[in-house]
């Protein structure tokens, strides 16, 4: 390149493969100052929504599997109250908390597929969902939990009206689990909450982010099964 | 900005966090006051999932959940003080701290509160445990927020109030200043600031609440009937 432009001999093309030079060396060290690292486990629900979400936003990272039987140091030191995952570690400075995670990529990430709504009313809305998801989904009490939620969705094609957002990233990973409960529960979801389990298939089927996150419910239910071994 | 309505009970610590918000903030609102043993068709109407206080009512459109009102008032109403940082790992953290206090500090705190002897003492190691991690957190700073007072005091707020008037009430101390000097001098400068320290609950009706919830209420009738004869 330096040969091509010393033969030509004017200064304009010296000028110009200075610049794109300069510019690839500042987009090389742009992307290089981004280091995110995601701990986490790959059949937890909680995990789920923090890949999904770093998928919406088209990011990088790079995933670690942690054991629960020997977590690493890296584990304990960003999560030393909880010691749980998932955790996000952005440029050495860890985040906890799976829906805590998510609002910080959508603030960080803002110009691409925003997950929450700007308008206050609105996302405080998302939020008290997203909440009610957080405390009673993982709980005894599934179905009449799915009920609800079965209403709050109606006929939006995503909790987020014409787009994936907040609460559809917070709910989508437990329906992983669904085959789990109601193997393990004798009862049918599809029958209880059939708009519920369309958004599921349509979650899938439409978002890359979420097919490609979500693991095949017969392997949580292996996994589940594992667990109940032990 | 609209019409603000707050239900709330009078001696509710997550109901206090949004009064003081609203004062900080300036809004004009109306309080309505409600009975949990008999609620209004309004509150069940406005949180038709949970059923509890507080709910915020602006403009008619109700908003449930107390960190989420929080969070809603501070970006509605956004001229002048802010509670939450700019930054988004600031306001992780903000967010980490606060979903502490609510689902382990305050619970743990409740639990020791309620019960009696061995199982008193085990809930007290936890109790102090939550409490050790918020001492640290607090180390070097003037409030959780730094300088200026902020999200997370709003959050942590009750600690100035609750633990001493239960302390009066039925002599359970917990806040010791030599294991916890950050937090005792922390209480000491939230609790100075004037909107906090005009807005604490009546100290004696907090007082005969806790007996009346420790006790058992046959035997706070018992005594008062006793009482009343004599």
């Amino acid at each position: 390149c330096v040969c091509v432009c010393y033969i030509l001999d004017s200064n304009i093309y010296i000028k110009l493969f200075t610049f794109l030079s300069i510019l690839l060396t500042f987009k090389y060290i742009i992307k290089m100052k981004d280091e995110i690292i995601l701990l986490d486990c790959w059949a937890s629900s909680y995990g789920m929504s923090v890949k999904i979400a770093l998928a919406e936003k088209g990011v990088e990272y790079e995933c670690r599997e942690e054991n629960f039987q020997d977590k690493s140091p890296l584990l304990l030191q960003s999560n030393h109250i909880h010691k749980t995952i998932p955790v996000l570690v952005h440029n050495g400075k860890p985040i906890c908390e799976s829906l805590i995670i998510v609002r910080y990529i959508d603030e960080v990430w803002h110009d691409k597929s925003p997950l929450l709504p700007s308008d206050p009313h609105q996302k405080s809305q998302a939020l008290f969902w997203a909440d009610y998801i957080d405390k009673k989904v993982a709980k005894k009490e599934l179905i009449e939990v799915l009920r609800n939620l079965e209403r709050e969705l109606g006929d939006k094609p995503y909790f987020g009206g014409e787009n994936v957002g907040f609460v559809d990233v917070a709910l989508v990973p437990f329906t992983s689990w669904f085959y789990t409960y109601e193997t393990r529960g004798h009862f049918s979801i599809e029958a209880e909450c059939p708009k519920l389990m369309s958004w599921a298939k349509r979650c899938i089927s439409e978002r890359k982010s979420i097919a490609k996150t979500l693991p095949h419910p017969h392997k949580i239910y292996e996994y589940a099964l594992d667990l109940l071994r032990k | 900005m609209g019409e603000v309505k707050l239900f709330r009970t009078w001696s509710s610590p997550f109901a206090l966090r949004v009064v003081w918000a609203l004062k900080l903030k300036g809004v004009e609102y109306e309080t309505i006051y409600e009975d949990l043993a008999n609620k209004s068709s309004s509150l069940l109407e406005y949180n038709p999932v949970h059923k509890k206080v507080p709910v915020l009512l602006h403009n008619g459109i109700p908003i449930c959940e107390s960190l989420v009102i929080l969070e809603y008032i501070d970006e509605t109403w956004n001229e002048g003080v802010r509670f939450l940082p700019k930054d988004p790992l600031a306001r992780a953290t903000a967010r980490f701290w606060a979903k502490f206090n609510d689902e382990q500090v305050f619970p743990s705190f409740f639990r020791y509160f309620m019960r009696q002897g061995e199982d008193q003492e085990k809930a007290k190691e936890k109790v102090l445990e939550n409490l050790k991690f918020v001492e640290e957190h607090l180390k070097g700073k003037k409030f959780f927020d730094g300088e200026v007072f902020g999200f997370l005091d709003l959050v942590f707020g009750w600690l100035v109030c609750y633990p001493g008037v239960i302390n009066k009430a039925i002599n359970l101390k917990l806040l010791d200043e030599q294991m916890f000097p950050n937090l005792c001098t922390w209480m000491e400068q939230f609790g100075d600031v004037p909107v906090i320290k005009e807005t604490w609950p009546d100290e004696e009706a907090l007082i005969h609440k806790f007996h009346k919830m420790r006790e058992g209420l046959g035997i706070y009738i018992y005594t008062k009937l006793r009482y009343e004869a004599s």
